[in-house]
């Protein structure tokens, strides 16, 4: 049995979708950019997809720009709005449990002579709004907020968030990459300057991205080259790709409400067994304010790189926020913002689901998933003492 | 990222779980680190007659517990010290870099294993206050 529970990391590309594509590497293959019949083809098939996506998040045509990725979206946001002011302000803020792509921007931003906050969660994982009011000031250019978060899940007050930048003359930009594949997004009524979307969160192909730029926005290019992207964003669009981007988010609307329902009762029927079945766990998230697919915990006195490979023997694939899984040294530093102890964070696992998922598949993770918590608890030196009431966490 | 031999040595460890009484007992690394290993050894005039581990950490960690504590089983206790990380990682036919760190926590749980073994011999109490669970 191979059971997929890690859908925050990435979807398999729906088959539609690469019908869609596929004649645009080999038949239609012309670049967008050039003057002829070839060209003008590919154009068309870019400036539909540039108009799909408009559409759907309610703005302009030109305020779409297509990216190699959510990260080069999010690169070119934060890095991109903080260059080009740098004589107004030299400050960004940006949240504790930010994507990497955000994350290191912050940093290299930080090593180039800006000044970063990063806004602290609350134990659910929710930016508090009065936090912003704290931090900004004003030399604050812009403030960078994720939609929802990809470890947890955790919903972010966007709209609030961005009127408070906005009143201080700060711009607003939001990595919406976890968010649009579950959430009808209208970037006017979000009141946002800029966002971010990732095509293969959605069902759609890898290497694809859109950084929306409301009009009148102005910021530093990142990548130079030809005229692409109305001299924004220089190198050949990637014609399959970005049709295949389009495609998958127009697809990802139809039965939105009915798919959301779906993937909730999955992940509510595994947290019930999962609360009910294994002791001494942690719930990380926020249980209100959340996208529907996932669920993380933590499991005390077991380290996530063993459960994440217990599972996969098991052919279960899950995702570990843990330190020794990823290579790095650092535990998740979603769940340190929140407040997770940090032995307790070692154990942390999510599980994100997705349409395709089964009632059965979910039974046999929580099945399994108990198991091997067990099988790694017997070997812990923790969980010994804890049952000789020594520990206490 | 890991080898078969390390796979296979994670998914069925051997020596699990801890002797009662033993001759001698060391604990090292701390939950913060996010590894901690106990190891618990049986000793018959100086040679090691059974050991057993718990270890909370990763699955290099787990695998190089189960090893180091089959390749120390009938040895006397003076070639158990000279253990050493390396030997156990050669043993499992190499670990990623990054994952070198854990197999050090069995070298140096055996070693302390070992020195309380000798220290009770000595009729010395050890003071256990220093192993560091937190």
């Amino acid at each position: 049995m191979k059971i997929y529970a890690d859908h925050a990391a990435t979807t398999p590309c729906d088959k539609r979708v690469l019908e869609e594509m596929l004649p645009y590497f080999s038949d239609e293959f012309g670049n967008a950019n050039s003057q002829h019949a070839f060209g003008r083809d590919a154009a068309k098939a870019v400036n539909d997809a540039r108009e799909t996506v408009a559409d759907i998040i309610g703005c302009k045509p030109n305020e779409v720009y297509f990216t190699g990725g959510g990260t080069e979206a999010d690169n070119w946001a934060l890095k991109g709005v903080a260059l080009h002011k740098r004589d107004r302000g030299n400050h960004v803020i940006i949240s504790a449990i930010e994507h990497h792509a955000i994350l290191t921007s912050a940093e290299w931003l930080e090593q180039n002579g800006f000044r970063v906050t990063k806004l602290p969660v609350d134990s659910t994982g929710m930016v508090r709004v009065e936090e912003l009011e704290r931090a900004i000031d004003d030399e604050t250019t812009i403030v960078s907020v994720m939609y929802a978060n990809n470890e947890v899940g955790t919903i972010q007050p966007i709209k609030e968030l961005a009127e408070i930048a906005h009143k201080h003359g700060a711009l607003f930009h939001t990595d919406a990459v976890q968010a649009i594949p579950y959430m009808n997004i209208d970037v006017k009524e979000l009141g946002v300057d800029l966002l971010t979307i990732s095509g293969h969160k959605f069902y759609g192909p890898k290497g694809v991205g859109v950084l929306y730029i409301r009009n009148g926005v102005k910021l530093d290019k990142l990548i130079c080259g030809g005229g692409q992207e109305r001299s924004q964003r220089g190198g050949t669009v990637n014609v399959p790709a970005v049709v295949g981007l389009a495609r998958a988010l127009e697809l990802s609307r139809v039965d939105l409400e009915k798919n959301n329902a779906y993937i909730a009762s999955l992940r509510d029927r595994f947290e019930q067994r999962v609360e009910k079945e294994i002791p001494y766990i942690r719930q990380n998230g926020n249980k209100l304010h959340r996208v529907p697919s996932i669920a993380n915990y933590s499991f005390e006195f077991v380290e996530g790189e063993g459960i994440l490979m217990l599972l996969d023997f098991n052919g279960i694939a899950v995702s570990s926020g843990s330190a020794c899984s990823s290579g790095s040294l650092d535990p998740s530093h979603v769940l340190l913002a929140m407040g997770v102890p940090i032995e307790v964070s070692h154990g942390s696992i999510r599980f994100s689901f997705g349409k395709h998922n089964t009632m059965e598949e979910v039974d046999y993770i929580a099945d399994k998933l108990k198991e091997t918590i067990e099988k790694l608890r017997e070997m812990s030196p923790l969980f010994d003492l804890k049952k000789g009431g020594t520990y206490n966490v | 990222m890991y080898n078969q031999k390390v796979l296979d040595a994670f998914a069925h460890p051997q020596n699990v779980g801890e002797i009662e009484n033993p001759d001698g007992e060391g604990t090292v690394g701390n939950a913060t680190c996010g590894d901690i290993m106990r190891i618990t050894l049986r000793i018959e005039n100086d040679v090691i007659t059974d050991a057993k581990f718990q270890t909370f950490g990763c699955a290099a960690a787990i695998a190089t517990s189960s090893t180091a504590t089959q390749m120390v089983i009938g040895m006397t206790v003076d070639e158990a010290l000279k253990l050493t990380n390396a030997r156990v990682v050669e043993e499992l036919e190499g670990l990623p870099p990054q994952k070198i760190h854990c197999s050090v926590l069995a070298e140096e749980a055996i070693k302390k294993a070992i020195e309380d073994y000798r220290a009770k011999k000595e009729g010395k109490t050890v003071d256990k206050s220093k192993v560091d669970y937190v």
